[in-house]
């Protein structure tokens, strides 16, 4: 197990794969906290959750997002780096995605 | 004695059974009341409750309920038929009786009603449990099990932490000759060519796509793919995305069969359960929701299942103990109670092989007769509904 302190030294964006254009956050991070990305110090635009998704480039409309190094669907707008990827800037290539509003789509 | 020891009640077919469960099962929506009555009355934590609701005949719940009834975990059957409904109760029993297994039936209607029937059945359990209390466990070894896994409420988590700890204690488990079957077609679509790749001959490869593809198009159908509300907001935006991540269960041995509900894994190995039925689509939604995919794997000969959650489900099932594995840390940190492994520390820094071990220690104590979180809080969930399938195709499962 790991002592707090270096839980707090964990860097707190994930790259699961070399090809991915996104990072995954490992725990709630605050819009405007400092964080690394890619040996770079990066000051977060919005929040992000754990578990949640932001890029890791500007991603032009049409864009396929990479994680865990395979396709996970296709940007339906551009995005500067450090936004938020989620439902309402990226679709499935494959069937829409379901919210409690009904379709996704 | 090693507390890692698993033991089996050694069954007519060779198979052994971790539990020796007195199964109650209704034939009809309208028995399950007095079936219920007769478990909860009982008293006792080993006598589960399971059934079929509908009224009409269909060749899968029959030979679900085939499967589930001679299960190696169940010790006994008792069927509560209300009298006039369309289930086959006559082949049932019969295929219980074969099995060498206490069974008998009870149809409401000539029972002389709710309390009458109550009270046969209070006596019959009474009577199987007695008789299976004179069995003897045997050791166990590593390939007489089968394990499946199914994932629920997954989130942005589950492919990062839980998932692919339970992939690592998969392939520790088929090492040691163990059978391990994931499913979800419809929750692997996106993953097609890397499973095929996987497959261990190319026409089984071929058969994998094509099952997805089936999947895909049962799902188009219905018009939406097997995405909750939950899981976006748990960070996962693609169905996809939570394929890829829910992919990484199977860990990294190649696949050696596609099998569907109610097929029995032949030998050691990994396989993929094609839940998704055959032919045009007819009685909606493959899986209704987690228990029916349970439900499935169990009818498989899984003795035991490996349920990932990042969101947090607490459920477990009638027959087989499952073994909560919480991806998400602070899921984790709320639900405790229900969770058998915090994979969610691998975020936290600790190491996806030390999570992994643990989950391949727990299936043994488990397997040993330790009880699971959900086991022990009582949870014995089960549901099956209407479904068609066609025979697997001969490429499915090559020979050894």
């Amino acid at each position: 197990m790991t002592t707090p302190m270096e839980q707090g030294k964990l860097p707190p964006l994930l790259l699961l794969h070399p090809d991915d254009n996104i990072l995954v956050a490992r725990r709630d991070i605050a819009a405007g906290e400092t964080v690394e990305m890619d040996g770079e110090t990066f000051n977060m635009p919005v929040a992000i959750e754990l578990g949640h998704k932001l890029a890791r480039r500007a991603l032009a409309a049409d864009t396929r997002v990479l994680k865990y190094g395979a396709p996970i669907g296709s940007m339906k707008m551009a995005v500067a780096r450090g936004e938020h990827v989620h439902l309402h800037n990226l679709r499935s290539d494959y069937l829409p995605s379901t919210s409690r509003e009904g379709n996704g789509h | 004695m090693n507390a890692l020891a698993m033991k089996g009640f050694p069954r007519r077919d060779g198979r052994k059974g971790i539990r020796n469960v007195v199964a109650v099962a209704y034939l009809v929506e309208c028995a399950h009341h007095v079936s219920r009555l007769i478990v909860q009355k009982s008293g006792f934590d080993d006598v589960h409750l399971i059934g079929f609701p509908g009224c009409y005949p269909n060749k899968y719940s029959l030979e679900m309920m085939q499967r589930l009834c001679t299960h190696p975990n169940v010790g006994a059957v008792l069927l509560v038929s209300l009298g006039c409904e369309g289930f086959n109760r006559e082949q049932l029993r019969r295929t219980i009786a074969a099995s060498g297994r206490p069974v008998d039936l009870l149809v409401i209607q000539q029972s002389g009603g709710t309390t009458r029937t109550l009270n046969a059945g209070l006596e019959i359990v009474r009577r199987m449990r007695a008789e299976l209390a004179q069995q003897t466990q045997v050791p166990m070894a590593f390939d007489e099990l089968i394990v499946g896994t199914v994932c629920g409420g997954s989130d942005g988590t589950s492919g990062i932490t839980a998932n692919p700890a339970v992939g690592r204690c998969f392939d520790w488990l088929i090492d040691e000759g163990s059978a391990c079957i994931f499913e979800e077609t419809g929750e692997l679509i996106g993953c097609e060519r890397i499973m095929a790749s996987r497959a261990v001959t190319p026409e089984l490869g071929r058969e994998i796509e094509a099952c997805v593809d089936k999947a895909a198009n049962y799902y188009r159908i219905m018009g939406y793919g097997s995405f909750a509300p939950g899981n976006a907001e748990g960070g996962l935006t693609t169905l996809e995305e939570k394929s890829m991540g829910a992919y990484s269960k199977s860990g990294s041995s190649p696949i050696s069969g596609l099998i569907k509900p109610g097929d029995l894994p032949p030998r050691g190995g990994l396989y993929l359960l094609d839940v998704v039925p055959d032919g045009e689509p007819r009685f909606g939604f493959p899986n209704i929701s987690d228990n029916a995919e349970i439900v499935e794997l169990i009818a498989c000969g899984s003795h035991l299942i490996l349920f990932t959650t990042g969101r947090g489900s607490v459920v477990g099932s009638a027959i087989s103990p499952v073994i909560k594995v919480c991806a998400n840390p602070d899921t984790y940190d709320r639900m405790a109670d229900d969770m058998d492994v915090n994979a969610g520390r691998i975020l936290r820094g600790a190491e996806l092989d030390d999570v992994g071990r643990e989950i391949f220690d727990l299936v043994q104590s488990v397997a040993g007769g330790a009880l699971s979180k959900s086991e022990a809080l009582g949870h014995q969930e089960f549901i099956l509904t209407y479904k068609q399938f066609e025979p697997i195709g001969p490429a499915c499962l090559p020979a050894a």
